[in-house]
């Protein structure tokens, strides 16, 4: 059985020193050996921005894509292969901004696969612009008097969107993460999870430390269910989106792939390409 | 009698338009005549003039006639908007109801029958078009039998008595006809057909059927005229392969996840038209990038923008031949019949896996849309070629700190490719330039390397047929050339022409891109002059030609884009007025 060390491989991330993304890798990796996968089991997609170089340090399938669709290739690739484990990663403005339609999209749709996003509130890759996560007065280079558009607010959208699975994640708290992601693996539908990832870089505002302030865990909130969506919904709003922890889940609700009718357990991939002739003949019939 | 002759019928959009010219084209296609048909329709769905176009023949004729013998009208705009295209001595069958008028000066018979009224009596005006193809088929003197089980076909599923209401509107409004005229017309009554079977489909249901013998069981699409119909074709029949279609949230999720699916192994593509096109450009730059298989089809439209979203035009292909960042290798292949529909869009995933590229299969509207008599599809004809796919029985074992090369340098530039899954199979992909294992890799040295790797691949890349020829001159005067749709219409146009005495040839570009340089030069060399005709403004198909094989002197434009599909006369007076005009014979 793969241990977590099976999923390192030899490249050495081009992250800043202290980056929240080297949490999410290892969390990551550790959530896959907990669960019992091989590295060829798994595909880890990501799109474009510091975050999106995830899929090339991990010892698994990757693919990086381009900026603001990874979720398509990774419902594409779940299509095709049901057996595996797809994690599609990226940033906040990778999943928020110029993605952020097929964020709402693949929540409604509910393919089973596992969508990180590493929250920095700010744009890394392209040295510190604004993002759709920024709060209002958030000063950067592309808003030097500071932000005047309202954040998104990612979960509060992701439960209206009808997700079946919501979370959030901080990598300062590797267990908590750790365990997120196992369960939203597990999740036999899309999950949706947040990971508050600073970006020690250009973000002096929302810094380890700020986040350690202001995070607020389900588990800190007495008889937190997280099973009732509404509950969820105000907690949420209550904690001005620092709840941390699984925050919702719908367990009833089947897979996408689960609910096409005639869509069948065995993999796309495995089934034979060649039409029977006689099934070619019948179709030609509605022609004749 | 006639060995050919074309019927329209027209109405208000929204009411039910489709149904009489399918049920005389399917009647007359049992029978063994060829069909060819084109709707003229706008982009609302209830009201405006709409018309249904169909050329009846005993032999192949894929194009519109320059003029009409039958107009069946169920109203007044109906005669206005179409009367001047009846030939002398055509006929206009229309509904009594609206009180039809003729202007004074056609030369055309007006027959007025009670469709709505005799529909009425029937229990429902509904069958007012049974009633009208009940008078066409009087008026041609045509056997009522195979419209007979047409129609059974139509409506069984709703009981016995709406079949034989329908049956009776056929045999009332045929006889009421005969009452009026008195008689079959002899002047439209056809030549009996070679009663052979063959298919009957447009050009968007061969390319779905295509796909599914090539193995597709995943679609990934964003509704568009017109390309809609092959999704829906798709939704229709692929559960019954286990397969499926997500209509997207747009056409950049629609490419991507069919980029997403052929990276798992399975075959899957996109279609869509002109905007949606647009908006794909940059995954097809990361399709050519990371070497991922995946077939798009662009059925073209009126563009730019939103343009003619219903009419025809072949403005795309500097789009589909340029688009995306960066240079990649990309295959363009353009079909020109329903069939070649077919056996193209299931070569193109081949093409696909054999050379992990982007294949855009390119349309245009008429083809897309039109209805034609097909010679029926050969299963046998269809392979399955995957390339240097590598199953797990030819994957060999390697340690763990050795990735898959899955960009391996190889003679031919196309690297041996595993799918997630395989256990020896690991790699990394991405857009960003990359190693032989897909790691990001920048220096210099492995930039070039790969660059070429990629650009080799389609070196000297040709399908088996890139072009047709029909060239039975050593020396034309005059070489044609079209793309997609206009293969008939060009053809019909040269045999007029030749006629008087010209010498032609015509080519037909099958492959755009890599553009066949080597197949189509011989065939401008020998020609005095090169028309090229195609449906858009600034002549692109010409462009490729001078940019790819030169003669830039010799090389005409014969263009339309009004966006109504060429008819042979204009394209016999064009090249007559261009002819007088450079004096070049
Ligand atoms: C279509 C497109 N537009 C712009 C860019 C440039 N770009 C790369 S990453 C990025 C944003 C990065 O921010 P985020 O997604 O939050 O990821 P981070 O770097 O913070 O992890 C941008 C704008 C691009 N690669 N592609
Ligand atoms: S710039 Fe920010 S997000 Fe990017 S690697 Fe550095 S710390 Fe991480």
């Amino acid at each position: 059985m793969a241990t977590f060390k099976d999923f390192r491989n030899d490249v050495a991330p081009n992250w800043c020193p202290g980056c929240g993304d080297f949490a999410v890798l290892a969390a990551m990796q550790r959530a896959l050996a907990n669960l019992g996968y091989e590295p060829e089991q798994v595909a880890v997609l990501s799109g474009i921005g510091c975050s999106g170089r995830i899929s090339g340090y991990i010892h698994a399938y990757g693919f990086h894509g381009v900026h603001g669709r990874v979720l398509p290739l990774a419902q594409g690739l779940k299509m095709a292969n049901r057996d595996l484990v797809v994690i599609a990663a990226g940033g906040d403005g990778d999943g928020y901004a110029i993605g952020l339609n097929h964020t709402i999209h693949a929540i409604r749709r509910n393919i089973d696969i596992t969508y990180l996003v590493m929250d920095n509130q700010i744009y890394g890759l392209t040295k510190g612009q604004t993002s759709p996560r920024s709060a209002v007065g958030f000063q950067t280079k592309s808003t030097p008097k500071g932000s005047i558009e309202a954040p998104i607010a990612p979960l509060q959208m992701a439960l209206a969107a009808g997700a079946t699975f919501v979370a959030q994640g901080f990598s300062s708290d590797i267990n908590q993460l750790v365990n997120i992601i196992e369960e939203g693996i597990r999740h036999p539908g899309f999950a949706m999870i947040n990971i508050f990832s600073p970006c020690v870089t250009f973000n002096k505002i929302n810094t380890y430390d700020w986040f350690k302030q202001n995070v607020v865990p389900t588990d800190t909130i007495e008889g937190y269910d997280r099973h009732d969506r509404n509950k969820a919904m105000q907690t949420l709003m209550e904690t001005d989106g620092m709840l941390t922890g699984i925050i919702y889940q719908d367990q009833e609700t089947p897979s996408y792939q689960d609910r096409i009718p005639g869509f069948r357990k065995e993999p796309l991939v495995k089934q034979p390409l060649k039409l029977e002739r006689e099934a070619f003949v019948e179709l030609l019939e509605e022609f004749a | 009698m006639v060995d050919q002759l074309s019927w329209k019928v027209g109405g208000q959009q929204g009411e039910g338009i489709e149904k009489p010219g399918d049920l005389f084209a399917t009647a007359l296609n049992r029978l063994g005549y060829y069909l060819y048909g084109y709707r003229h329709f706008s982009s609302r769905i209830k009201g405006g003039h709409t018309n249904n176009k169909i050329r009846v023949s005993t032999r192949p004729m894929r194009s519109l006639p320059d003029d009409l013998d039958i107009l069946v009208a169920f109203d007044q705009e109906t005669i206005d908007v179409n009367v001047r295209e009846l030939k002398k001595g055509g006929v206009v069958i229309a509904d009594l109801k609206f009180n039809p008028a003729l202007p004074e000066d056609v030369d055309v018979r007006l027959v007025s029958v009670p469709f709505t009224e005799i529909a009425k009596g029937l229990g429902s005006t509904l069958m007012k078009n049974m009633v009208a193809v009940g008078a066409t088929i009087g008026i041609m003197d045509l056997p009522i039998e195979p419209f007979q089980e047409v129609v059974t076909e139509l409506w069984g599923r709703k009981g016995q008595t709406v079949v034989e209401k329908n049956m009776a509107a056929l045999e009332e409004g045929k006889k009421a006809a005969l009452d009026i005229v008195g008689g079959p017309l002899p002047e439209f009554k056809l030549a009996p057909a070679d009663g052979k079977k063959r298919l009957f489909m447009i050009g968007n249901e061969a390319l779905a059927l295509g796909a599914i013998a090539a193995g597709v069981r995943f679609m990934s699409a964003y509704p568009i005229t017109p390309s809609s119909e092959i999704m829906e074709y798709l939704i229709k029949t692929l559960p019954k392969f286990g397969g499926t279609v997500i209509q997207t949230e747009d056409e950049l999720a629609a490419i991507v996840m069919a980029i997403g699916a052929n990276y798992g192994g399975a075959r899957a593509f996109t279609a869509s038209a002109g905007p949606g096109l647009s908006l794909m450009t940059e995954a097809i730059g990361l399709a050519g990038m990371t070497e991922t298989p995946v077939v798009i089809v662009d059925t073209q439209r009126g563009g730019p923008s939103t343009g003619l979203p219903t009419k025809q035009e072949q403005s795309d292909l500097n789009a589909m031949v340029y688009s995306t960042h960066g240079e990649i290798p990309k295959i363009v292949i353009a079909p020109s019949t329903v069939e070649e529909c077919f056996y193209d869009m299931a070569e193109a995933f081949n093409l696909a896996e054999e050379y992990q590229c982007p294949v855009i299969v390119l349309t245009d509207l008429a083809l897309s849309l039109g209805k034609q008599t097909v010679e029926p599809l050969d299963y046998d004809r269809v392979e399955i070629r995957r390339g240097k796919y590598l199953g797990d029985e030819t994957l060999p074992e390697r340690p763990k700190e050795e990735l898959f090369k899955r960009y391996e340098f190889t003679l031919d530039g196309i690297s041996p490719r595993t799918i997630p899954g395989q256990k020896y199979g690991i790699h990394h992909v991405t857009g960003v330039e990359h190693s032989e294992t897909g790691r990001p890799s920048e220096t210099a040295t492995n930039r070039k390397k790969m660059m070429d790797k990629r650009l080799q691949k389609l070196k000297g890349f040709r399908i088996k047929t890139p072009i047709h020829v029909h060239a039975p001159h050593d020396r034309p005067d005059i070489l044609f050339v079209g793309i997609n749709s206009t293969e008939g219409v060009i053809r019909e146009a040269m045999e007029r022409l030749e006629k008087e005495g010209l010498k032609i040839n015509h080519i037909h570009i099958r492959q755009l891109y890599p553009f066949p340089a080597d197949d189509v030069r011989p065939y401008l060399e020998a020609s005095e002059h090169v028309f090229v005709v195609e449906q858009n403004a600034t002549g692109q198909l010409a462009q490729h030609m001078i940019l790819n094989v030169g003669y830039r002197e010799k090389i005409h434009r014969i263009l339309k884009y009004d966006g109504n599909p060429f008819l042979p006369k204009e394209i016999e007076h064009e090249a007559r007025a261009l002819i007088k005009a450079k004096e070049l014979i």
